[in-house]
């Protein structure tokens, strides 16, 4: 089967206006919030949000990279090490509204692990989860989004990626069959 | 993917430039970890590691117990004072009884030079070496690069004299093999009575004059000179070691430059440094130590994660 485009850019730029007003409705000015992006790949979601909120509310929130790692729950059951990737937060988390942040949401482990983590900083007032593709019927975990880009259907031998024109030349969602090469 | 080339970590000499650099960049990780409010992370909930110390130790085992503790592994500690090797019990036994109740990692010190490696043979757990007598003490050297990586970004074609005892020092062989595998110079400085001949035959220069290897140098390791593993006298009395090897002040103003000055610990101020260099702001000692659980952090966590438990 030939991969399958779910997001074209012009798509792809809508979805990431809509998130945005869909965070403005709860977070208003975001004095009190602060998004973080799961690494590796969430941090672009993270990075575009903020870019944008910034041109339609005309301030800057504040944003994070978490790296989730020392928090997996498959420690010592892969053949490789987990390698880690940067944490970069440099404000504090407590007492605020923050927005966990990533590119898909599968079975939710990564999101549970980002949630233990995120509390290793501190106790935030609330926790919400924003995902720019949420792969319905796959979840491991009792894990629901609050804001979603986009739900599919999709099959466990099926491959989601979120591309970015920072790193992949071009903003587009393709969903490939795993038995092909990307 | 990247991954340890080792199993366990019995020396410096038998790992890679590319497991060090491993090593190093998860330290990094770890470094803010242990600087942040919360300095703990459930990594290592399921692993279990014993502490054997079959020699004294303060600095090291409270490094290795942080370490251990950060990452959540369980810990359980031994020391040969209090332990039935006192009755007649061969290493063997004891660690195996350690594992008998179901330990996944050993940290041992042990006296006798390459305890570890026989260990490593016989029994079915990781072992990671906290210093086997004048021999290695691996981690020891990987902490005392990282912190001269941090200090001046980079280790290669560094030049780092060290200095003291380097016959008794398990500390120096281990920093000469780590030191070269990233690239480094370097030389060692003491009286010629503990120098070991032949030394240069590892690729180190041998200078006699402490001056002269200061003026050298880029980072000094000032290492204690280990009266308890000294049979005979090496020196007519440590007055006179003092004068001649003992870094002050004085001498470190009137280098050339600017120099790095590390110490492993413990340190006997006003021996081979004196209390105003220790203090100085050219003496990276304490950074030493913090690093060093950053570092155990991470050779824990490596080989933890070769260890295989599904």
């Amino acid at each position: 089967m030939q991969p399958t485009t779910i997001l074209n850019s012009e798509q792809f730029e809508l979805t990431i206006n809509r998130l945005c007003f869909q965070l403005i409705e709860n977070h208003k000015d975001f004095q009190n919030s602060a998004i973080i992006g799961l690494q590796p790949r969430g941090i672009y979601l993270a990075n575009r949000l903020q870019q944008k909120l910034k041109e339609i509310t005309g301030n800057t929130p504040q944003t994070g990279a978490l790296d989730i790692t020392f928090y997996r729950d498959d420690f010592g059951r892969k053949e490789q090490p987990l390698i880690p990737s940067v944490t970069n937060l440099d404000f504090s988390i407590e007492g605020k509204k923050i927005i966990l942040v990533d590119d898909v949401l599968y079975t939710g482990r990564t999101v549970r692990a980002g949630m233990e983590a995120a509390l290793g900083f501190g106790r935030p007032s609330k926790i919400e989860l924003m995902v720019f593709i949420d792969r319905r019927f796959s979840r491991h975990l009792p894990i629901a989004p609050d804001y979603i880009g986009k739900s599919i259907d999709s099959l466990a031998t099926e491959r989601v990626e979120v591309k970015w024109k920072e790193t992949d030349t071009e903003d587009t969602v393709i969903l490939y069959n795993t038995h092909e090469k990307s | 993917m990247k991954n340890l080339s080792v199993n366990h970590l019995l020396g410096i000499k038998q790992l890679t430039e590319d497991d060090i650099q491993l090593i190093f960049e998860t330290a990094d990780s770890f470094k803010k970890i242990i600087n942040r409010p919360i300095k703990k992370v459930p990594t290592l909930r399921d692993i279990t590691i014993a502490n054997l110390f079959f020699e004294n130790s303060t600095r090291t085992r409270l490094s290795f117990e942080l370490a251990e503790k950060r990452l959540s592994a369980d810990v359980v500690n031994f020391s040969a004072a209090s332990s039935s090797v006192k009755k007649g019990e061969t290493l063997i036994d004891t660690v195996n009884n350690i594992l008998a109740m179901k330990v996944d990692m050993v940290v041992m010190r042990h006296p006798n030079p390459g305890a570890h490696v026989f260990l490593s043979k016989h029994i079915d757990a990781t072992i990671i070496n906290a210093g086997d007598g004048t021999h290695e003490h691996p981690t020891q050297a990987l902490l005392d690069s990282y912190s001269i990586r941090e200090k001046l970004g980079d280790v290669t074609g560094k030049k780092v004299v060290i200095v003291g005892d380097i016959k008794h020092s398990r500390v120096a062989l281990s920093n000469i093999y780590a030191l070269q595998k990233q690239g480094a110079e370097v030389m060692v400085c003491g009286p010629a009575t503990l120098i070991p001949k032949y030394i240069e035959k590892l690729g180190v220069k041998v200078e006699y004059n402490l001056k002269k290897a200061l003026n050298w140098c880029d980072v000094a390791n000032m290492l204690r000179i280990q009266l308890e593993r000294q049979d005979i006298k090496y020196f007519p009395t440590q007055r006179e070691y003092v004068l001649q090897y003992g870094l002050t002040k004085e001498i470190l103003d009137n280098l050339d430059k600017e120099i790095v000055v590390m110490h492993p610990g413990p340190i006997n101020r006003g021996v081979e440094i004196t209390s105003d260099v220790a203090d100085s702001k050219q003496s990276i000692i304490l950074n030493q130590v913090e690093n060093g659980v950053a570092v155990r952090m991470a050779v824990i966590y490596l080989l933890a994660s070769k260890i295989k438990r599904y």
